[in-house]
C-alpha cells in the first residue's frame, strides 16, 4: 500500500483523511496520481491537467526529501515509498501571497 | 415575508449573507471554500435553493460547486473545460498570436427556466454550456469560431468572458461580453454570434471605431424591456434600443464615466446604477469618495448617491461582477468593494449601509429575492 500525503485545500475538496493510502498498480508517480483520482474523481483536474496530464505549475512531488516533480509519469517510485515506510507528498509550492 | 440571499465571491471564499425583507439585521455565512478565489456564485432563477460556485486556485485550479439547497452544504461537479477542437490563436498583449489556453470560471448563468442548465464564461475567453447540473461542459464554439476570436485581445484581467445576458423573452437570444474584444448576440441558442460593437469608440485600439476590440466592463438588461441594454465600457457608458445593433453613448453628466459595474433598478427599466471609478491607472473613487451614480432617465443625467457611503478616505475599487438588485417592493441594491465591504441600501439607493466591511476583497455579489 502507497501512502500519500496531500495538501490541505485538496484534503478538503476530495473529503479525504489527513493520509490516503491506495493499492497502486502500477508504481510509478503516474501510477500513483491515476489511484488517486480513481478513489478521488474530484481531484481530477487539480494536481494535473485532465487533458495534458502535465503537472500544474504550483504542485510539487516529493518523497524520502527528493523533490521527484520534475520527473516524467513513468518514473518509479522509491522503495521506502513502495515498502509504506516513506509517504509520497502532493505539495503546494511556495508560491502566491498577493492577495 | 420575503427574505434575501445575497450571494459574495470574494479573493478567499464564499459568503451567504441572509435577511428579511426589511434588510436591516443580516446573517453571515461562511467563508465557503476558505482560502480559494471565488469569481462568482449564482442562483438558479427556477430553483432558487440551486446554487452555482466558481471556485479557482493558482495552485490547484478550477472547480465547480453546486448547492441543492441555498448554500448550506455543497458539492463539487465537473471541471472538465476543453476547448472545442484545436484551440487556435488569439492576439497577445503584444500583438502577436497566443494559443487559446484555459485559466478559470469568471461568471456562472444558470438558465432562466432550467435548473439543470447553465452556463460559464470563460478565460481565455470562450462560452461553455452544462445541460446537466454542471458535471459536464461543452464548449458553445460558433462563438470563438465566428471569424473575429483571432483578433481578441487580453485587457489587464486577461481575456474573459465575463457577462451572460439571456434574454427572458426569447430564449434563443443571449448576450455576451469579452475584455477586451467587445460585446457579442447569439439569435440561435448559441450556435452561431456575431459581433455587436457598433456605436462603440474605444481610443486603446487602432481603429476606434472597430468592429471587435473594445473593453466591455459590464452589460446589464431590464427583464421587460429585453432590446434595451446597458452598459459600462472601460471609458463610456453606453445603451442600445435594437438588442445591440448600434449603441449611444451616455455618459452625460458622469464625473468619470471609467467603471466596471452597471445595473438596472427591478421596477424602473429607465433607472440605472454605476459606481464611477477615477480612470483605468487609478483604479478608485475621485477624491477618496465613494459614490453611487443613479440615472432615471436611461443615462445622460446622473445624480450622485452618497448617504452612508465614505465620503473620505476611500480607495477601494467595485468589480464588475459585484453589483445586484433585489426584487423588492422597495427595490435593493447592493454592491462589494475590493476592500471588503458589501454596501446595501434598500431604498433604491438612496440611503446606504455597509451589511459587512471587513470581507476578503470582493470579486461578485449577486443577489436573490426569495418567497
Amino acid at each position: 500500500m502507497i501512502r500519500v500525503i496531500l495538501p490541505a485545500h485538496l484534503r478538503t475538496l476530495g473529503r479525504t483523511g489527513s493520509e490516503v493510502t491506495l493499492e497502486v498498480k502500477t508504481l510509478t508517480i503516474g501510477g500513483v496520481l491515476d489511484a488517486i483520482e480513481e478513489r478521488y474523481p474530484t481531484l481530477q483536474g487539480a494536481i494535473r491537467d485532465h487533458v495534458t496530464l502535465q503537472r500544474r505549475p504550483f504542485v510539487r512531488y516529493f518523497a524520502c526529501e527528493q523533490d521527484l516533480s520534475h520527473e516524467s509519469l513513468d518514473f518509479p517510485l522509491p522503495e521506502p515509498v513502495v515498502s509504506g515506510a516513506e509517504p509520497f507528498l502532493i505539495v503546494g509550492a511556495i508560491a502566491g501571497g498577493r492577495f | 415575508m420575503s427574505k434575501v440571499r445575497v450571494l459574495v465571491g470574494t479573493r478567499k471564499g464564499a459568503f451567504v449573507l441572509t435577511s428579511d425583507g426589511k434588510r436591516e439585521k443580516w446573517d453571515v455565512s461562511g467563508p465557503h471554500f476558505a482560502g480559494w478565489e471565488i469569481y462568482h456564485l449564482k442562483g438558479s432563477p427556477a430553483d432558487p435553493d440551486r446554487l452555482y460556485a466558481s471556485q479557482s486556485s493558482g495552485w490547484f485550479g478550477q472547480q465547480i460547486q453546486r448547492s441543492k439547497d441555498g448554500g448550506a452544504t455543497w458539492e463539487p461537479v465537473g471541471n472538465k473545460f476543453v476547448y472545442d477542437g484545436v484551440p487556435g490563436t488569439h492576439q497577445w498583449y503584444d500583438g502577436t498570436p497566443h494559443p487559446w489556453e484555459f485559466k478559470r470560471v469568471w461568471h456562472l448563468e444558470p438558465s432562466l427556466s432550467d435548473p439543470d442548465k447553465v452556463y460559464a464564461g470563460v478565460e481565455d475567453a470562450a462560452l461553455f454550456e452544462s445541460t446537466d447540473s454542471g458535471q459536464n461542459w461543452q464548449e458553445l464554439s460558433g462563438l470563438r469560431g465566428h471569424g473575429t476570436g483571432p483578433h481578441w485581445a487580453p485587457g489587464a484581467g486577461g481575456m474573459c468572458l465575463h457577462t451572460i445576458v439571456i434574454d427572458p423573452s426569447n430564449p434563443q437570444r443571449m448576450y455576451i461580453a469579452i475584455s477586451a474584444a467587445g460585446a457579442f448576440r447569439t439569435d440561435d441558442a448559441g450556435k452561431s454570434w456575431r459581433p455587436i460593437n457598433h456605436g462603440l469608440h474605444s481610443q486603446h485600439i487602432p481603429d476606434p471605431d472597430a468592429e471587435v476590440g473594445h473593453c466591455v466592463h459590464r452589460i446589464a438588461m431590464h427583464r421587460s424591456r429585453p432590446g434595451t441594454l446597458f452598459m459600462q465600457k472601460h471609458w463610456d457608458v453606453m445603451r442600445s434600443d435594437n438588442a445591440g445593433d448600434s449603441w449611444q453613448e451616455v455618459s452625460g453628466n458622469l464625473p468619470t464615466d471609467f467603471g466596471f459595474v452597471i445595473d438596472v433598478h427591478a421596477h424602473e427599466p429607465e433607472t440605472i446604477y454605476v459606481v464611477p471609478i477615477k480612470s483605468d491607472s487609478e483604479h478608485f473613487p475621485i477624491g477618496g469618495k465613494l459614490s453611487v451614480y443613479r440615472s432615471r432617465s436611461g443615462g445622460n443625467e446622473w445624480e450622485a448617491l452618497t448617504k452612508g457611503l465614505p465620503q473620505k478616505d476611500c480607495y477601494v475599487n467595485v468589480l464588475r461582477d459585484a453589483m445586484a438588485v433585489d426584487s423588492l417592493d422597495k427595490c435593493g441594491v447592493y454592491f462589494g468593494t475590493t476592500g471588503g465591504q458589501v454596501y446595501a441600501s434598500a431604498d433604491s439607493g438612496d440611503n446606504w449601509a455597509p451589511i459587512v466591511h471587513d470581507l476578503p476583497a470582493v470579486l461578485s455579489v449577486e443577489v436573490q429575492t426569495l418567497a
